[in-house]
């Protein structure tokens, strides 16, 4: 029998490493997809407490995190698309336009 | 049997995870995130959760990993060089990073050790959470349609190329589009 606690660990080592790649690297894709990975160790731990507690409740949150994380990955890639045609560069550090 | 199919997973998952910190080409970062959405799907297989197994397949692994895929490669995102700049992140970064995971877990290890319910008891099945979406949730169902209405339109907005090259030939006289509602005509 796994426990919980299991679960909420490899949640929680996932949601880490997403922070971790979010902060250190420098490409805006692969920034992108850690977020997606910081979602699913999030989402990890929704189902868990789902079958844990007995409540279908977490399910539903995890359908609706996937539906706000497929809007965000189109609008966003769209963005990324964008900076893209205007700036020619990937690179999170050179888009600085907007610094003072 | 479960516990190893959850640890053989588990470590599936959390190597997939490392490997999209340490490759340096964004193609390589997309398909271990592929890899860590199928040891996920698994896990909830192992939850009871079989309807968000396969929405994660087949949606997340399936159609939103297709799109970044897609705008790597329409992109041509190459490996970025490592920059050297920040070796402080790099000298407290990493055992700030391990404190925090270690932190994490054993708050979790301490709080949740003795959870009451066991495993594979509980199946949440297709119709009661179909019950559920269309009963208790309803509004927020809704809701989230019109937020993906907005989300389509942004994207196609965002994306569309602004100002398109006239293709005709030279001969022709050509039309050309300088501003909104101003057609000039050679």
């Amino acid at each position: 029998m796994i426990p919980l606690s299991y679960y909420l660990i490899l949640s929680a080592i996932l949601f880490c490493l997403g922070v971790a790649g979010f902060i250190i690297k420098t490409d805006v894709i692969t920034v992108f997809i850690s977020i997606e990975l910081m979602l699913n160790g999030v989402n990890l731990s929704f189902v868990a407490f789902s079958h844990f507690l007995r409540d279908i409740g977490g399910n539903i949150f995890v359908f609706f995190v996937m539906v706000v994380a497929a809007a965000e990955a189109s609008v966003g890639l769209a963005i990324i698309v964008a900076v893209y045609r205007n700036r020619t560069t990937l690179n999170v550090d050179k888009m600085n336009l907007l610094k003072l | 049997m479960q516990v190893a199919l959850f640890f053989v997973f588990a470590t599936l998952a959390v190597a997939g995870a490392v490997n999209l910190l340490v490759q340096r080409a964004p193609i390589n970062a997309a398909l271990s995130l592929v890899a860590v959405m199928g040891a996920l799907a698994v896990l909830y297989l192992l939850l009871g959760a079989e309807f968000i197994a396969f929405v994660q397949i087949l949606v997340y692994a399936g159609a939103i990993m297709v799109l970044f895929v897609f705008v790597i490669m329409l992109l041509n995102a190459q490996p970025d060089p490592s920059s050297h700049r920040s070796r402080v992140a790099r000298v407290i970064g990493i055992p700030v990073l391990v404190l925090l995971v270690v932190e994490f877990c054993g708050f979790l290890a301490t709080q949740f050790a003795n959870a009451p319910v066991r495993m594979g008891e509980y199946i949440s099945s297709t119709e009661e959470l179909g019950t559920a979406l269309f009963r208790r949730y309803l509004l927020p169902f809704e809701v989230t349609s019109v937020l993906f209405l907005v989300g389509l339109i942004g994207a196609v907005l965002l994306a569309a190329r602004r100002e398109d090259p006239p293709v005709a030939d030279r001969d022709a006289p050509s039309v050309t589009r300088k501003s909104p509602g101003e057609l000039v005509i050679r």
